[in-house]
């Protein structure tokens, strides 16, 4: 299985946190020299994961992990929080869904730029999202 | 307070977007351009995004919010300079900008705008989806 090389744990607590937990993504990306298109799809993501934790789940953290699998490396984001959780995620993954102020882009989009994605979340605790790019 | 500066060029409004956008940044350039729409009855706004290394949901919805409002007051917006992987990216994620004019770059982005200055902008009809 993989292997964990560089762990790091960043608030989402404020829209200045967004600026800043998508600049280390693109750190790491460079680090882990993703090309170009990677890398911005990478940033991308994180960006609307983390303002997806700010927006519905009232703030919460990014985790990025540095993962290698035999010759393999890739990034790893987890994005929780203690909000709301999210009620139908079928519905949540839609494009065009949303219970905010936003497109209902951010959840869909999001998964179709990394390789993995998945949701956990329960109604009233919080939800956590995984989403890794390998490469 | 930090803000991103409206330039003022003939009829034409310039905006550069070179910083890392946080939202009340993004929303502040909102209420600019429209005010200055406004005060200095501008036709064009050409905003320039070849410094951003990522366009994502609210970027995109604020540059289309910004097109739109512009478009009310009487004046067409181009986007322009937009990186190669930007747009690659934007389109994945499933933004496909509708409904905002783009431009490679700020001289074709000019030409556009006062090509339609001189005959007459023939997206008033234009319906927004």
């Amino acid at each position: 299985m993989s292997s964990v090389q560089k762990r790091e744990v960043l608030p989402v607590k404020t829209s200045n946190d967004v600026v800043i937990a998508r600049q280390k993504v693109r750190q790491l990306a460079v680090e882990l020299r993703f090309s170009l298109v990677d890398q911005t799809k990478l940033v991308t993501a994180a960006s609307e994961l983390a303002r997806n934790a700010l927006d519905h789940g009232k703030g919460g953290t990014m985790t990025v992990e540095v993962l290698v699998n035999g010759a393999r490396s890739g990034l790893k984001m987890v994005f929780e929080d203690q909000g709301p959780g999210i009620a139908n995620i079928e519905d949540a993954l839609k494009d065009g869904f949303t219970t905010g102020a936003g497109m209902g882009l951010g959840l869909g989009g999001s998964k179709r730029l990394v390789n993995d994605f998945s949701i956990e979340t329960e109604v009233g605790k919080g939800t956590r999202i995984t989403a890794v790019r390998w490469r | 307070m930090e803000r991103i500066p409206v330039l003022r060029m003939g009829s034409l409004l310039l905006i550069t977007i070179q910083v890392d956008m946080h939202d009340k940044l993004a929303l502040q350039l909102q209420d600019d351009v429209t005010e200055r729409i406004s005060e200095w009855g501008s036709t064009g706004v050409l905003i320039d995004i070849s410094s951003l290394e990522i366009v994502d949901s609210f970027i995109g919805r604020m540059l289309a919010n910004i097109a739109g409002m512009s478009r009310v007051l009487g004046a067409e917006t181009v986007v322009v300079g937009m990186q190669p992987a930007v747009a690659i990216t934007l389109v994945e994620l499933g933004m496909s900008l509708t409904g905002v004019r783009t431009a490679l770059s700020v001289e074709a982005g000019m030409e556009l705008l006062y090509g339609n200055a001189f005959t007459g902008s023939e997206d008033e009809q234009r319906t927004e989806a």
